[in-house]
């Protein structure tokens, strides 16, 4: 089983990217997947997590998520000590930063993949909504799903033009995640 | 003024530590909103005219007056941007960073 | 019209697309956490003309249940929802809806009750309604809320039921996680679960006086029908299920799913979400070579007395866990339980697990160790047999002396 911890602020669609995630491997790749978000009373700018579970068989564990193979962070200034908590040994952090260097203290030992999906976005889609770039650059640096189900999965998801642009950023950031230049 | 504290949480360790019905001492909070805040408010003194208008408008409450001038309390400012935005003399700025 | 298909869906989408493809006549709604997106998502397919039927907003939940009680009296197939304080606004109601009989089938959110104030998941709300004359169902995942919204309305408008039924999702754990839906036809479903149809209604051409007064003469007798009717339920329920496995190729077992309780000498007993959790941690110490095993208790109510008395028969210690507490007492499930074993001359050691009140996690750490408990009890029964897990704090007296130093 796959595990994946997705922090954003609220209104950033840091859930529909542990959505999209799920969505990708279970109804276009064959797999098992829970995607759910971290429970509460939410409101713009608080603090939210998200989770994605990925197998291979039915998921019956409904438990809390409480160690993951990579930590996705939509923005940087979610950043923090505790930011690799439960986070497996080979797991990855995958950080919207321009600047990964900053992080290197906070991501005790774990390797970060970086990509500046603020800047993509706002170029792209003309917002600084990063989820989309996040869940390409994720694809990149875990390979757990294909980028073609999660393309396929957005333009599923979203209306046409939406889709369209959100399909560029994704397969940008995924281009960037796997060392492409900005 | 009187401002709410900023006051750790213990956690209880015993059972009558909890408080009986959902009552327990006010006038202090646990946690700091702080992270909240992706920009942050910065007030210049010398351009502060002391209209308070931001004292009246912030939405939480976090400006207060205080000897030398308007202070913003950090622990609490969420960084919306009402004060830099109503600020008729200019004297508040909004920097990136949570300070 | 919907084609079978796969869908990622929450549990609350999943409810509301079981309740299109069971066409009912007549939705009354309100919003509460986390019911919400159920009621929406009825809303926008009534928007979009995919549902055809009348969506009444109300003002309150004791409105929304009066509402499908008034239109099922006109012969309508009816659907709600609700969640904990919802739930209670609505009580009276709930003894008036199968008092009089009317088959209308409720979705609830399994949430804690106020005070604390706490949206999160557990069971108290619909366990302290079981003795509301209606049919209760607690699902283990998005497959079986949808699959059983259709089945409840097979199961309540049977002419030897004609009881409402509550269908209970884990509240957050259930409504708000997405996972993989298999989604039936409207074709198939309308094969399988016909036009609602019943003499218990108001009727221009053959008029009836409903809603009526019983005196000390006589409402002993509506009472005994009533619990007739759930009784026989169990029958309509295990017959429904089958049927459902052979026109949609999957069943449930009944009032009761097992899961390696074969051979078991330890049992938990679970309702809801947390059987999902608890599969995993059997397999775990399965093969570690411990014989566990779980029983799923799907219905509430009507209760399966004797089913549960048969599937732990062998065992030497049986858990009761559920996210409930009768305070003063023990938990529900377990009053109820240890009846039913009580009155087979059953004796296995049982055990009762509260857990999970107010939404908190159940770890499967948690799990492995009610096994333990049971294994321990098992060897030297506890004197305390009601157990809360995961208490943050120590309970003892003598702990408090250590502890009086460090306020608060």
């Amino acid at each position: 089983m796959i595990e994946v911890r997705w922090h954003g602020r609220g209104g950033q669609g840091g859930f529909t990217a542990a959505r999209l995630l799920g969505l990708a491997a279970a109804l276009l790749e064959g797999r098992h997947a829970l995607a759910f978000p971290s429970f509460g009373p939410e409101r713009r700018g608080a603090p939210v997590l998200g989770f994605t579970r990925i197998d291979d068989h039915k998921i019956s564990d409904r438990s809390a998520v409480t160690d993951c193979d990579y930590v996705v962070v939509l923005d940087e200034t979610l950043m923090n000590p505790q930011i690799a908590a439960g986070l497996r040994p080979h797991g990855k952090i995958v950080v919207n930063t321009a600047t990964p260097e900053k992080y290197f203290d906070l991501a005790g030992g774990h390797e970060i993949v970086a990509v500046d999906a603020t800047s993509l976005a706002q170029k792209i889609l003309g917002r600084p909504i990063t989820n989309t770039a996040m869940l390409g650059a994720l694809v990149a640096a875990s390979g757990i799903v294909r980028l073609e189900s999660v393309i396929e999965g957005i333009q599923q998801e979203m209306k046409p033009n939406l889709a369209r642009n959100n399909v560029e950023v994704c397969r940008r950031a995924f281009e960037l995640g796997n060392g492409g230049t900005q | 003024m009187t401002r709410p504290k900023l006051q750790p949480f213990l956690r209880p360790k015993h059972i009558d530590q909890i408080p009986c019905g959902t009552c327990f001492n006010a006038g202090h909070l646990v946690d700091a909103n702080a992270g909240w805040r992706t920009d942050t408010p910065v007030l210049d003194q010398s351009l502060c005219t002391g209209c308070l208008q931001c004292y009246l408008l912030c939405p939480e409450g976090v400006i207060f007056r205080a000897e030398s001038g308007l202070l913003i309390d950090y622990d609490f400012c969420k960084g919306c941007g009402i004060c830099a935005h109503e600020c008729k003399a200019k004297a508040i700025t909004m920097r990136k960073g949570g300070l | 019209m919907t084609h079978a298909h796969k869908a990622f869906a929450s549990g609350n989408e999943a409810v509301a697309m079981g309740v299109r493809l069971a066409r009912p006549h007549v939705i009354a709604a309100y919003p509460i956490t986390p019911q919400t997106t159920v009621v929406e998502r009825l809303a926008e397919m009534v928007e979009d003309g995919s549902l055809r039927c009348e969506y009444l907003h109300v003002e309150s939940e004791h409105s929304a249940l009066s509402a499908a009680m008034g239109a099922s009296a006109v012969g309508a197939r009816t659907f709600t929802a609700t969640s904990s304080q919802g739930l209670l606004y609505m009580v009276e109601c709930l003894h008036y809806a199968s008092g009089g009989r009317f088959p209308i089938v409720m979705m609830n959110a399994n949430r804690a009750l106020a005070l604390p104030w706490n949206i999160y998941n557990d069971q108290r709300d619909s366990l302290s309604q079981l003795d509301s004359g209606w049919i209760q169902i607690y699902v283990e995942d998005a497959q079986e809320a949808l699959d059983m919204i259709i089945q409840a309305y097979a199961i309540a408008e049977h002419p030897r039921v004609l009881t409402p039924v509550m269908v209970n999702l884990d509240g957050f754990v259930l409504t708000h996680t997405y996972e993989l839906v298999d989604v039936p036809s409207q074709q198939s479903v309308d094969e399988f679960l016909p036009p609602f149809q019943t003499s218990n209604k108001m009727d221009l051409d053959a008029p009836t006086n409903m809603g009526f007064t019983a005196t000390p003469a006589d409402y002993m007798e509506f009472k005994y029908q009533q619990h007739r009717a759930m009784v026989d339920a169990a029958e309509v329920i295990v017959n429904t299920d089958r049927a459902f496995g052979t026109n949609f190729g999957r069943n449930y077992g009944g009032l009761v799913d097992s899961y390696r309780s074969g051979d078991a000498e330890f049992i938990l007993l679970t309702l809801g979400s947390v059987t999902g959790t608890a599969r995993v941690v059997v397999d775990q110490l399965r093969a570690e070579g411990h014989r566990v095993g779980l029983v799923k208790i799907r219905y509430m109510r009507p209760f399966p007395a004797r089913e549960l008395a048969a599937l732990t028969r062998r065992a030497k210690a049986v858990g009761v866990l559920e996210k409930n507490i009768s305070p003063g007492y023990e938990g529900t499930v377990f009053t109820n339980v240890n009846s039913a074993l009580a009155q087979a001359g059953s004796s296995p050691l049982v055990l009762n697990f509260v857990a999970g009140l107010g939404g908190r996690d159940i770890a499967k750490a948690d799990i492995a160790r009610m096994f333990e408990q049971l294994a321990a009890g098992a060897e030297n029964p506890p004197d305390e047999r009601v157990i809360f897990v995961t208490l943050q704090v120590a309970v003892a007296p003598e702990a408090l002396v250590r502890y009086a130093d460090e306020g608060l």
